[in-house]
């Protein structure tokens, strides 16, 4: 099981910012021969989808492919949040795994 | 006898510096298939925006026709990454009803890096690190209801960021 997200949500003005962090080694599965030409050496392991939600609305979906770094840093800003809301990050990967974390805008 | 000794030397030399080459890894032991377009995808992704291989082709996946560089959109980006495999990126659009935003780089195995549906609500904004397979245009492209719109810059690399 993966490690869980990092969220982080701060209320600035009537605009709350949300920092994740996810735990993901976003494998490309790619290697360089000795000609320096990309190989697929591995099957590919990545984040395909994330979805942020406050109080249960959704504020953003992403469709990821394998080039987003390893452990993935996402910020996203929404309006119409407050102190004390939930915010839900949910990600599925390649490998079928999935992950969901909480944390409370601060 | 003395010029023999010095042919088995020669060929013992070379034999085993080969050996040292394949037990490292330089010389791939496995024979690949010759593709001339890398399919980078896991098994059983098929999404079409991700097997775009230019940004033309990926507006296309993505229902447009032709995407137009616009001014309004801030895309920010290093000049210069050390390391292609975490280059942070930060894309604000000030376009009206963005509802798409797209990061992307041409020369990137597969084109599309990812897509950010933005609903009602949420800031047209979005920052993410992203790889990079060498010294490429990055473009932002993003969607609104007149169409789509992009912007895009150069990025050095002098560390790629697949297959170390």
């Amino acid at each position: 099981m993966p490690d869980p997200t990092k969220i982080r949500a701060t209320v600035n003005g009537d605009v709350v910012e949300v920092k994740m962090l996810m735990s993901h080694p976003e494998a490309t599965g790619l290697t360089t021969d000795a000609a320096g030409k990309l190989k697929l050496a591995t099957t590919p392991h990545y984040i395909k989808t994330v979805t942020v939600a406050c109080n249960g609305r959704t504020v953003m979906t992403g469709d990821w492919g394998p080039a987003v770094s390893k452990n993935p840093f996402l910020t996203l800003r929404f309006k119409g949040g407050k102190s004390g809301d939930k915010i839900t990050v949910t990600w599925n990967d390649s490998a079928g795994e999935t992950r969901t974390d909480e944390a409370a805008v601060g | 006898m003395k010029s023999n000794r010095r042919e088995f030397l020669k060929l013992a030399g070379g034999g085993s510096a080969l050996a040292l080459l394949v037990g490292s890894g330089w010389i791939p032991t496995r024979a690949w298939a010759a593709d001339d377009v890398l399919h980078a995808l896991a098994p059983g992704d098929n999404r079409k925006e991700f097997e775009a291989h230019t940004i033309d082709e990926l507006v296309k996946a993505l229902g447009g026709t032709q995407a137009q560089l616009s001014k309004d959109i801030d895309f920010t980006a290093p000049d210069i990454a050390e390391n292609g495999a975490v280059v942070p990126v930060e894309v604000q659009s000030n376009l009206p009803n963005t509802k798409l935003i797209a990061i992307a780089c041409a020369t990137n195995p597969n084109a599309l890096t990812a897509a950010f549906h933005i609903p009602d609500g949420t800031e047209p904004y979005v920052s993410l690190r992203m790889k990079l397979a060498q010294t490429a245009k990055v473009t932002a492209l993003v969607q609104t209801d007149q169409g789509f719109f992009y912007a895009e810059r150069l990025v050095k690399v002098t560390l790629g960021g697949c297959g170390g």
